[in-house]
């Protein structure tokens, strides 16, 4: 048994990278806005249709796919931001909750309709070509994954630290009025964010569908992944995002090893309900 | 017992009250099959109401208790043979434990708004894994109760009697709900819904109703599962535990007007008569009446903070409303 | 009827309240008297159980109840009102007052009756079958007060009841407590508005810093320089006197 665990903890992890840069863009839009985006899950899913019926039909390599997905979904994020959460949740927190989640039931509804819940996936066989790490026999394109979500940290990091929208970001962040004072447009600056949390999602996408597969319930899942690790590094934090993805990659790398595989993901489940119990009510308080 | 305080909300219910009993002279089987499938969503949906509508606490995992009925119910007739009734009856209590058993854990870690959703839809999926993962509950093959028609087994030949009966046991919920809108319960619940800490000071134990909330949505969620399983006599852990059925709770009351009695219900049925118009419409496509829930309810939040009733309730209001300020 | 002992509470490194003393006897009116960020609504808020003092003690009626959660101390009959109003919107009036009423009254019929009563005694009668979001701020404050009487509690802390009214309703305001006062209530209030304290107050406790830093009269706390300096600034008591002189 012991020699399965270090494989199963190395391909836990190559699978928390992608979590984490799910959740890279949950985070970066509750810490900016305070929402909680249900869809995020579900514009996944759309991403990962995207990339799949880019390679189907025009043969686009997932990764070449990269440079047209990417800014596609800055744009839809953009837009739904500025066009439909913002507009209507001037209410209560509850409101743009149950927002997101109509958002989420929409596009996923939508996706069974025209594309029916048929699972799909693409064939590129080099991704499929193992490399041998610490004895564990890793899908090339799983470490592709693995790099690619942990290259984009600094870079956002960098893109926050260094840039002029990323300092008007921040600015919003902290003190919404404030920055509204001394005249950064505020809508605009939460419709970018909003922009590049989805962003994020659909390079997590290319990353992803070469070694996993579509469905239109997909969404589902990583949403709530999401979600724990958001929660589990800390509402907003960057880096935390990225080391609870990792953990929970293993975690559920580890509960699948000993649990089975169907019951795997309960690991992740539990967890995110011992992270919501039992962090401090500093984070817990926010409700209205 | 009802407080109605427009013609706009009177008209509203008498037009929901002659659809409900119109159902039995327009021989249709295709209605009375719909109607009788929004009742038992209305059931759930009034389960809602009363941690979301009265107490604020919004739950998006409500499938927990409605899956925990079904599922208790079908394991101890299919498995042990025991009674229908005793089995109904079992599922409501365990419904009702498992919600009590949820808001302990919760609320004693003082998880409030979007976290308490996230948390219960967390249970709701951990839930879900294990009725697929776990034999005694079917595994992925589900549950299926043997075809037995008669009283004693709460299965209905008859499509009128069934009717009647799902039709009784909504009114006999909206009742109970009527009984808690009216009681020290439901003014304490609502208090803790607007503002907890003047509860706290006002000497109310806000912990233990909300606990208390979360036990009686239960019982009601457990209730409106078992009467799937009643119905169908086959349950699944995504048809008992899924998102779906989580969504389907919360839609109705929050369309029709949280925290009234006949919010929930109004809304079921005029949501579901939506989802089949459209459905009729549009061929039989699956997920499509999801698709106009969903737009219907981001219009509800935008254009009718308080549910069609808050917005029937603004037509032609009684003289009464507007006395004097002093 | 209270007796609070030494509470001490601090936020980090910054000490809110330390060995705050105070004594409320029965039948009295109180005040809490202090410049803003004094650590009033801190007393106030360890006194009700809504935190928990890291020292000292909480004495009602000879029982200890340090510590003890908001609801229970509202059973035993000490109740906090608070400073920012919110009456439960989505109820009536009369709804709102029935709450408290609820305490002790399980029955509806019986809390609306006794919420019908406190209403009219407090001077609301026209305003029972009003939504409570439909109410000015004087209005909120009344229902506030009345709320806590409806619990039947006997001694009421009241945080800044007359902030934000004008003087003619303040003049009400002061009438009401005075009357409450005087059919066996006992109050301990936070206060700003001086002529309001001056009024109603046997004695008074100032607060500032987190420290007490006098007790008396209210006439006896107006002229202690201590007070004064902690209201207007350091040297302020000095150059008053030496204007009057001058």
């Amino acid at each position: 048994m012991s020699t399965l665990i270090l494989p199963a903890v190395i391909s836990g992890l190559m699978m928390g990278a992608v979590y984490a840069l799910v959740a890279l863009g949950l985070t970066l839009i509750y810490g900016v806005l305070h929402i909680i985006n249900f869809a995020h899950g579900s514009l996944l899913m759309l991403a990962l249709y995207a990339v799949y019926f880019l390679n189907t039909y025009l043969g686009i390599d997932p990764y070449l796919a990269i440079p047209i997905v990417l800014p596609v979904f800055f744009a839809l994020g953009y837009a739904l931001q500025r066009g439909l959460i913002g507009p209507m949740s001037s209410g209560s927190e509850q409101n743009v909750l149950l927002i997101t989640l109509a958002v989420s039931i929409i596009i996923e509804n939508l996706a069974l309709y025209f594309w029916t819940s048929n699972t799909r996936n693409i064939d590129i066989p080099y991704v499929y070509d193992t490399v041998e790490l610490f004895g564990a026999f890793i899908p090339f394109g799983r470490v592709i994954a693995f790099f690619g979500a942990l290259a984009v940290v600094p870079l956002l990091w960098l893109f926050m630290a260094k840039t002029r929208t990323g300092s008007a970001i921040r600015a919003v962040a902290i003190e919404k009025r404030g920055a509204e004072l001394v005249g950064i447009d505020v809508n605009h600056t939460y419709a970018i964010c909003f922009g590049i949390g989805t962003a994020c999602v659909a390079l997590a996408a290319c990353l992803l569908l070469p070694t996993f597969y579509v469905t239109p319930q997909v969404g589902y899942t990583f949403v709530l992944v999401a979600f724990t690790t958001v929660v589990l590094g800390g509402m907003g934090s960057l880096v935390g995002a990225l080391v609870a993805g990792l953990l929970l990659g293993v975690i559920e790398s580890l509960c699948g090893l000993f649990l089975g595989d169907s019951l795997g993901q309960i690991g992740i489940f539990i967890a995110f309900i011992l992270i919501l119990l039992l962090k401090p009510s500093g984070i817990m308080g926010k409700a209205p | 017992m009802m407080k109605l305080n427009s013609t706009g909300q009177v008209v509203l219910i008498l037009v929901a009250v002659a659809y409900l009993l119109g159902v039995y002279f327009i021989s249709s089987p295709v209605w009375m099959g719909f109607t009788i499938n929004a009742l038992i969503v209305a059931v759930l949906a009034l389960s809602w109401n009363v941690t979301g509508g009265f107490g604020g606490l919004s739950s998006f995992g409500h499938a927990v208790l409605y899956g925990t009925g079904a599922y208790t119910s079908a394991i101890l007739q299919v498995t042990y043979g025991v009674n229908a009734w005793v089995a109904l009856v079992a599922g409501i209590a365990m419904a009702a434990a498992v919600g009590g058993f949820i808001g302990a854990l919760a609320f004693r870690y003082g998880v409030k708004g979007s976290y308490f959703a996230l948390v219960t839809l967390a249970f709701a999926e951990v839930f879900r894994i294990c009725a697929a993962s776990f034999d005694f509950a079917g595994g992925g093959s589900g549950l299926q109760l043997k075809l037995a028609p008669g009283i004693s087994n709460i299965q209905f030949a008859d499509r009128t009697v069934l009717y009647t009966f799902l039709l009784a046991i909504v009114v006999l919920v909206m009742l109970l709900t009527a009984w808690i809108k009216y009681s020290r319960f439901g003014a304490y619940l609502v208090a803790v819904r607007e503002n907890e800490d003047a509860a706290r000071a006002l000497g109310i134990d806000t912990y233990r109703i909300k606990v208390l909330a979360m036990a009686v949505s239960g019982a009601f969620g457990g209730l409106a599962g078992v009467l799937y399983l009643q119905l169908w006599l086959f349950i699944d852990s995504s048809i008992a535990y899924g998102s779906s059925v989580s969504i389907e709770a919360l839609i109705g009351p929050i369309i029709g007007g949280a925290g009234t009695v006949w919010g929930p219900v109004l809304g079921t049925l005029g949501l579901h008569l939506i989802g089949e118009g459209a459905k009729t419409l549009l061929s039989n496509a699956p997920g499509l009446n999801f698709v106009l829930y969903a737009v219907v309810l981001i219009c509800a939040l935008r254009f009718m903070p308080n549910g069609l009733v808050g917005l029937a309730g603004r037509i032609g209001p009684f003289a009464k409303k507007e006395s004097k300020d002093a | 009827m209270l007796e609070v002992e030494n509470l001490s509470k601090s936020f980090g490194g910054l000490k809110a309240v330390s060995n705050a003393t105070l004594q409320v006897p029965e039948g009295s009116i109180v005040g809490l008297l202090g410049p803003n960020g004094a650590g009033k609504t801190t007393c106030f808020t360890m006194i009700a159980g809504f935190t928990k003092p890291d020292s000292g003690s909480v004495r009602l009626r000879g029982k200890d109840i340090t510590g003890l959660a908001p609801h229970h101390i509202c059973n035993l009959g000490m109740i906090r009102t608070f400073q920012i109003v919110q009456p439960f919107a989505g109820l009536t009036v009369e709804e709102n007052i029935a709450v408290g009423a609820y305490l002790h009254h399980h029955e509806r019929k019986e809390a609306m009756a006794v919420a019908r009563d406190v209403g009219k005694r407090l001077g609301m009668g026209t305003l029972l079958d009003r939504p409570a979001s439909a109410l000015t701020i004087a209005g909120r404050k009344r229902l506030e007060l009345a709320r806590a009487l409806a619990t039947g509690a006997k001694l009421l802390l009241l945080d800044e009841v007359m902030a934000g009214l004008i003087p003619t309703e303040i003049n009400e305001i002061v009438g009401i407590i005075r009357q409450i006062r005087d059919e066996g209530h006992t109050f301990l209030m936070i206060e700003h508005v001086m002529q309001a304290v001056m009024s109603l107050a046997e004695t008074a406790y100032v607060l500032n810093q987190g420290v007490m830093i006098a007790h008396g009269t209210p006439r006896d706390l107006v002229r202690d320089p201590a007070v004064v300096e902690a209201y207007l600034g350091h040297g302020a008591a000095q150059r008053l006197q030496e204007d009057d002189h001058a």
